[in-house]
């Protein structure tokens, strides 16, 4: 269970530091140009934090204790394969979907 | 030269698709936080508060796990800072904009309206400053509504969703979904496998700090990647 005190700090603390990050540029700098160090920088954080996140999670689910798990193994590669090669989200996210319970249901 | 309601229309228009996304990431998130103890109300807080998926479920996933208040808050923050690309790559267009105006746009923007925003001023360098906020206000109207109404229907439905359900791992699959389509260039394919190898290997520093160190290698693969190309003249 999450302690009240911690969510409601969590919750403010993100909040204001998201703001605090899309208003930095727009709102502080201006129109002024921005030095390209750190633009270089800031175009990949997406691509690199995103799957940082998630890889602990597909190889090692919580939800099996940790051991990895055939259904959500193919089901992550599916989501993958399908992301490259129609560049769509939705696609995607119901490829690896109806993998991951097809999967559940074969080796579950 | 067009009507700023016409121009607010295209970007209606334009963010209108990404509904089909939005309305199932918002409602799990509403299902996970009311799993991870939140009730309606904060759940809905969080989303209008913080308008960044990912960093919602970073969040509310390390505190489950218990971890330290500053390092949710490191993570969350990290996982955000594509907001900062954001607002950088909007500021040449809307930095004129007065203070107030500005704000607002600022707490609009997101991984969509960002997107089609900067596509359509490229292609329409002749709209004036209340043109393109029109257009941006445009892409965000049928975008937050969805995405504050479909936390609370998630919320609601919250309890009622099964463990068989597995939806520990509709996070994963859909920031695969996400990401996938970004990886257009060498650059951020090895940025993207840079922070998963260095993720893996430091899974056992402890409160998930893996993540944010593993995220800090990856960018700067990708950065240094893309300034050796750009010396060799292979960066398009």
């Amino acid at each position: 269970m999450i302690d009240k005190t911690t969510l409601w700090t969590v919750i403010a603390g993100i909040g204001i530091g998201s703001f605090a990050l899309r208003f930095a540029f727009l709102g502080l700098v201006g129109d002024r140009p921005l030095p390209g160090w750190l633009l270089r920088h800031l175009r990949y954080t997406a691509v690199a934090v995103l799957p940082a996140l998630i890889a602990p999670l597909v190889l090692w689910p919580p939800a099996t204790g940790g051991e990895p798990d055939p259904a959500r193994l193919l089901a992550a590669l599916v989501a993958l394969g399908v992301g490259l090669l129609t560049r769509s989200v939705l696609g995607a996210i119901l490829a690896g979907g109806i993998t991951l319970y097809a999967g559940l249901t074969l080796f579950g | 030269m067009q009507s700023i309601k016409s121009i607010y229309w295209q970007g209606m228009r334009a963010g209108a698709p990404f509904i089909l996304i939005l309305v199932p990431f918002s409602t799990l998130f509403g299902v996970i936080a009311t799993e991870a103890g939140l009730n309606v109300t904060e759940a809905l807080v969080m989303s209008a508060l913080v308008v960044a998926g990912a960093a919602q479920f970073t969040a509310v996933q390390l505190m489950t796990e218990q971890v330290p208040v500053l390092i949710v808050l490191a993570a969350a923050l990290t996982v955000n800072l594509r907001m900062a690309m954001y607002s950088a790559a909007l500021t040449p267009y809307l930095g004129q904009l007065s203070l107030p105006k500005r704000a607002l746009a600022a707490y609009f923007t997101v991984d969509q309206t960002y997107a089609c925003s900067v596509a359509a001023y490229e292609a329409h360098p002749e709209w004036d400053l209340s043109r393109k906020l029109g257009y941006f206000l445009g892409v965000a109207t049928p975008i937050m509504p969805c995405w504050l109404g479909f936390t609370v229907v998630g919320a609601l439905l919250g309890g009622s969703v099964p463990d068989s359900m597995a939806l520990d791992f509709a996070i994963p699959i859909t920031f695969i979904a996400i990401v996938t389509p970004m990886l257009r260039t060498g650059a951020h394919r090895a940025a993207a496998l840079a922070g998963i190898a260095a993720s893996l290997c430091l899974t056992w520093l402890p409160y998930s700090l893996g993540v944010i160190f593993a995220g800090f290698i990856g960018m700067t693969v990708g950065a240094e990647i893309e300034r050796r190309m750009v010396l060799r003249g292979t960066w398009t």
